[in-house]
């Protein structure tokens, strides 16, 4: 299935896009997505434990199973205000 | 104009009251206190001359987060209207990066509900600084955005009272 994924401040830096789709097996999850970009983008380790997520745009969490089309949007520690 | 709004044209504080005023009256709310809160760029920060900063923000989800926080005022204070407005883009030094107006009938409301807006903004809305400072840059990295974390809320409420 296809996955739309978002990256904002750091994250994109790191990745170097703003938007990327990636292929998922069926039955994967937020979790399954972050580990996938961190095989390529190893910086984005550090992020482990400090990311959030969102899922069309409703804030989810690691273990939310996506479907097709789903747009994941990885968020860095917020610094608004 | 909308009581909940990301823009990257400069801050207008009156529009910001106006609106709050306007949605009050709309509601047949009786208003005796306008609370208003201007965040502006700052410098030196960290004992380092800042050039600008640089917003950006997941602008449909913010938009959520703004909802949001009104809804937790609403629990908190019945009867208290809340309008915000964020700057995105490039902002100097003393311009203003956010505005939040609160009214309600009596001031005590309107000033907690005021000072918990600006601090749930910083923990849980998907928005993010990026400081340009003498001699380099850096993503500025605050709180791990968590709207469902009771606890902190809980706290932030109790901060927001005293």
């Amino acid at each position: 299935m296809q996955i739309t994924v978002l990256l904002f401040a750091r994250l994109r830096d790191i990745v170097g896009t703003s938007e990327l789709t990636r292929d998922l097996p069926t039955g994967a999850t937020n979790k399954m997505l972050w580990d996938l970009l961190n095989e390529e983008f190893k910086e984005l380790k550090k992020y482990d434990d400090i990311v959030s997520v969102a899922v069309n745009t409703e804030y989810s969490n690691m273990n939310e199973i996506l479907q097709d089309g789903d747009e994941v949007a990885f968020l860095p520690p917020v610094s608004g205000g | 104009m909308s009581r909940f709004f990301l823009t990257t044209n400069p801050i207008n504080l009156d529009e910001v009251i106006e609106i709050v005023l306007k949605h009050a009256s709309i509601q047949s709310k009786s208003t005796g206190s306008i609370n208003a809160f201007l965040g502006v760029v700052r410098s030196p920060n960290l004992g380092k001359r800042v050039l600008r900063l640089e917003y950006e923000a997941y602008k449909p989800l913010a938009v959520k987060i703004f909802q949001q926080i009104s809804s937790e005022i609403e629990e908190y204070w019945p009867g208290v209207t809340l309008a915000l407005h964020h700057r995105l883009g490039i902002l100097q030094v003393g311009e203003a990066s956010i505005a939040i107006a609160t009214s309600s009938e009596h001031r005590a409301e309107s000033f907690a509900a005021c000072r918990y807006t600006i601090e749930r903004v910083k923990q849980i809305a998907p928005i993010w600084k990026h400081e340009f400072f003498e001699g380099g840059h850096v993503w500025v990295e605050g709180a791990l955005a968590d709207p469902k974390n009771k606890q902190l809320r809980e706290e932030t409420y109790q901060m927001s009272c005293k």
